[in-house]
């Protein structure tokens, strides 16, 4: 493989693991405080369908944005409603609202835009596309280093830029500040958060208000920046490979961010090694390559890669001594 | 809590609140498409029990959901959420369909069933075999490797359509059509002596296979002895080990049956109606079946009622959208999300308000005579 192949291959890395990485992140705020979230894929679905409808009825990506989000995180209320105040099955919640915005989407497009589900074609200025910036051209001329640069980090959507930024800022929130660990400690002994004299439920129902604002952006990056617009089922079990990535990463946010690399990478390269000979391993099918993340999350919870320990109180409803 | 509330108010009127709720949320969705929401409830009655037609693919459909109802069943009995039938469902056709072809051609149906039903139900206990065992002996959960499998089943099931067992010159995904040995017996004759027209339905046998699965698994459950080792386990597993069940073996068969059951689940699309394997025979059976078996409370009847209310949603939402075009099949998922958000996930909802009521109905008839008393 050389040079320039090679590059593509890291730069469509980067772009696929972009909403797998919002996504796992979302529900490493939402895991973290004891809620399990296996929603994550319809969070997503329906974020993606808002904001290609929000983008195409007015006309600008930001309003797409901003609805997706808010989709997002009304679907984010409802499974914390379910899982906090109704002391409900999580699991459940989770799966209802994977059907829900899996009908949902489709049928209100149907009847709103009649495309078969999808929503109008965006045109580039409701979109979210990564311009270059004028020195750009310029760095190209630059053996190796210059081609690095001008793929790799320059030229993405101003939304794959949130998402890198967002590990960092997520560490830093979690082991850091004063709400990161008490937001941690809800996830493992609420008991005693709920001794110390703050609320459990305040502090759940923030972490699934930010669940959902981060798949909220990861469905507008689907919809408007990835694509011209809302897709019938256009997250394809994207939500599940995050939720895999998730726990692959033992719930940690800079490993999340490598798992996260990882599957996108072996998405990436499933198109290109598609009947290619590999030496040694000889033909691998590509339905090989879509199910190793499963299969490499499943090893692991095996125990055979480390071990994969989830928040002590996760997924279950935390109910006041009386 | 549970305990306050008489039985009827919990086994009818609180699911009937539930159901009623996901209706009425529902007729709101219908209202955002721009249709009135009654003429579509009569649509949908009528398209799933209006004629013999519509009911013959109301009980087709209710086939699948009583199989995968019992599936997630009998892992909660055990105290494990197999979310997983979706993907052992899917494997088990593998098994039915390898049946089908191989014998199809040389014996007739009723010998190929046994086969079938073998292979079908081994098929789908191996696929619940790996994560009944993760759980049991790594501590892996249940329910994340069982999401795995799923997607883990649909990457093999590919793989074996696309590169092995598609026919020379078939375009899709999918196996050839099975000789006459591989066509499980329509019931049109046998309805039909009871006056109801099902021409044209695909209502076959395995109905009545899932309703003798019904029965074996009510005996498993509450008239054998493993079935008590399997409820003691979903109560309490110290107190399980404490008596000398092993846990291990308890949690590892117990997914193996539940397996087994989604694995059966197959003969009805493969064996009963399309007469060949392709990617899409479950549908999302498997997880309708964590609905039906929470709204049956885990117990064969009621699944077989809840499995026969999501096989109307399906059949009338079907007709639903056949008689007013702004409405899609999706609706039929939405309604089904919503069901099992509000009869699943939030089924304790009005729970707190039905318990004051009660108790204040109680109090209002009891007070006199305690005061009398005293």
């Amino acid at each position: 493989m050389d040079f320039n192949s090679t590059l593509l291959i890291l730069d469509s890395t980067l772009r696929l693991s972009t909403p797998l990485l919002l996504a796992a992140l979302a529900g490493l705020y939402s895991e973290r405080a004891g809620i399990f979230d296996i929603g994550l894929e319809g969070k997503m679905l329906a974020a993606a369908f808002a904001a290609g409808a929000g983008a195409s009825v007015t006309g600008s990506a930001y309003a797409g944005l901003l609805l997706g989000v808010l989709v997002s995180i009304i679907f984010g209320l409802v499974h914390g409603f379910a899982s906090i105040t109704a002391r409900g099955n999580q699991i459940v919640s989770g799966v209802a609202l994977n059907f829900v915005a899996a009908g949902a989407t489709v049928l209100l497009g149907q009847a709103w835009f009649g495309q078969g589900g999808r929503t109008p074609q965006l045109s580039t200025d409701q979109r979210f596309l990564g311009s270059e910036p004028g020195f750009a051209a310029e760095l190209r001329d630059i053996p190796i280093l210059g081609p690095i640069f001008s793929e790799l980090v320059l030229g993405h959507s101003l939304l794959v830029y949130i998402a890198f930024i967002m590990v960092p800022l997520t560490w830093w929130i979690l082991f850091r500040t004063r709400f990161g660990l008490r937001l941690r400690a809800v996830g493992e002994n609420p008991a005693a958060v709920d001794t110390a004299g703050i609320s459990v439920t305040a502090l759940r129902y923030e972490a699934v208000i930010i669940c959902g604002a981060l798949c909220g952006v990861a469905g507008t990056y689907l919809a408007i920046s990835q694509s011209g617009g809302f897709n019938n089922n256009m997250t394809a079990g994207k939500g599940y490979i995050a939720l895999a990535a998730l726990i692959f990463a033992k719930w940690k946010p800079v490993p999340v961010m490598f798992a996260c690399l990882l599957f996108g990478f072996l998405d990436a390269s499933a198109i290109r090694l598609q009947g290619a000979e590999l030496p040694l391993i000889g033909r691998v099918p590509v339905q090989f390559i879509q199910a190793l993340p499963y299969i490499l999350t499943v090893v692991l919870l095996a125990g055979f890669i480390g071990r994969a320990e989830p928040p002590r109180a996760g997924g279950v409803p935390y109910t006041k001594e009386r | 809590m549970t305990n306050t509330l008489p039985p009827w108010v919990n086994y009818v009127l609180l699911p009937a609140i539930n159901l009623l709720v996901a209706f009425i949320v529902s007729g709101l969705v219908v209202v955002a498409v721009g249709e009135n929401p009654f003429k579509a409830a009569w649509l949908m009655i009528d398209g799933a029990f209006g004629s013999g037609r519509g009911i013959g693919f109301t009980l087709f459909y209710a086939t699948n959901f009583i199989f995968t109802g019992l599936s997630v069943a009998v892992a909660i009995h055990c105290g494990l959420f197999n979310i997983g039938s979706e993907g052992q469902a899917l494997i088990g056709g593998l098994g039915v369909a390898l049946a089908c072809l191989w014998l199809g051609a040389y014996v007739p149906w009723w010998l190929v069933l046994p086969v079938a039903i073998v292979m079908g139900a081994g098929f789908g206990a191996a696929w619940g075999f790996l994560p009944g065992y993760l759980q049991a002996v790594r501590g892996s959960h249940v329910v994340i490797t069982t999401i795995m499998f799923n997607f883990i089943a649909a990457s093999l099931m590919n793989w074996l359509l696309v590169d092995w067992l598609r026919p020379a010159g078939q375009m899709g995904p999918e196996t050839a059509v099975f000789a006459d040995g591989g066509w499980l017996p329509k019931l049109t004759g046998l309805l039909n002596l009871f006056g109801a027209d099902i021409r044209n339905t695909p209502l076959n046998l395995s109905f009545f296979v899932a309703l003798i699965c019904c029965l074996l698994v009510w005996v498993l459950i509450w008239r054998t002895r493993f079935g008590y080792s399997i409820r003691t386990m979903g109560l309490s597993p110290s107190a399980a080990k404490y008596a000398g069940i092993r846990p291990a073996r308890t949690v590892i068969i117990a997914m193996m049956i539940s397996g087994g059951l989604a694995g059966l689940m197959s003969l009805n699309p493969v064996m009963g109606d399309l007469h060949r394997l392709t990617l899409d025979i479950v549908q999302g059976a498997g997880f309708v079946g964590i609905a039906v078996a929470l709204m049956g409370r885990n117990h064969p009847v009621g699944i077989v009622l809840a499995a026969i209310l999501f096989g109307m949603l399906y059949q009338g939402g079907a007709e639903l959208a056949f008689d007013m075009p702004t409405i899609t099949r999706d609706m039929i998922v939405v309604i089904q999300g919503l069901v099992i958000l509000f009869a699943g996930a939030l089924e304790h909802m009005f729970r707190p308000q039905l318990t004051r009521f009660f108790l204040a109905m109680h109090r209002r008839g009891v007070s006199p005579e305690a005061e009398g008393a005293a």
